[in-house]
């Protein structure tokens, strides 16, 4: 099972913004290079209430070439927006909107 | 609280019966009124391919029907979808909870807008760090 999240991070659209993920840097001299890539739930950002579970564009972006629903350590996405997006993914897996497995 | 109950409904109908879905949703509109239910939308999305076989069909019509009513009219639509071998598949899902909550958090981020106009200028900016750390 070779899934590279990172990758698929990198290529998908639920990369957080970039100017946003960086911290100054202490000082100026000598100071640790800290670089928080701080991620952010576009969910939030977009200030979504509801999600659908017949968004099959939408829920797509979060399950990879497996199938697998991408763990919010992945996505960035927060607690209660990845419990309504799991659930919804599950609705549209039993009325075949979205594979179980992809193989 | 009133007991009026919001669910949606959608189901699969065999794509090679296509032109027995108008005659379909008719009927199954006709159920939910004789059990005292409200059909508020009814919507057919088109025929689009299953993301996996069900009983050897790789495609299907999908209907929405979003109904209005007790509860009572779903368990008796349920009952004859499942007898019904032109349904491929259904799911029913309750709606009117999730929507209210919705709703609320809708309300709640209006209200909070209107009282606080300068919402988000108080982020941390960098200039302050900045200033702090030079000092040191």
């Amino acid at each position: 099972m070779a899934t590279n999240y990172e990758d698929r991070v990198r290529g998908g659209g639920y990369d957080g913004d970039d100017d946003q993920d960086r911290r100054p840097m202490g000082g100026g001299r000598g100071g640790g290079r800290r670089m928080h890539r701080r991620r952010v739930c576009r969910f939030c950002i977009d200030k979504v209430d509801l999600i659908d579970f017949k968004d099959v564009k939408l829920l797509q972006n979060y399950l990879p070439e497996r199938g697998k629903i991408l763990p919010r350590r992945i996505s960035g996405t927060c607690a209660t927006h990845q419990r309504m997006l799991a659930e919804a993914i599950k609705r549209a897996r039993n009325i075949a909107l979205l594979p179980y497995t992809t193989d | 609280m009133d007991n009026k109950r919001q669910y949606e409904v959608v189901f699969i109908v065999d794509p090679t019966a296509d032109e027995e879905v108008p005659k379909l949703t008719d009927s199954f509109k006709q159920i939910v009124t004789d059990q005292g239910g409200v059909v508020t939308k009814a919507e057919t999305m088109g025929k689009r391919q299953l993301a996996y076989e069900i009983l050897h069909h790789k495609d299907g019509t999908f209907v929405l029907l979003e109904i209005e009513g007790s509860g009572r009219e779903i368990a008796e639509l349920e009952r004859r979808m499942r007898v019904n071998d032109r349904v491929l598949r259904y799911i029913t899902v309750r709606v009117d909870e999730d929507r209210r909550r919705a709703q609320k958090l809708k309300d709640r981020r209006t209200r909070k807008a209107a009282k606080r106009p300068e919402k988000g200028s108080h982020h941390r900016r960098p200039t302050m760090d900045f200033a702090e750390a030079a000092g040191e």
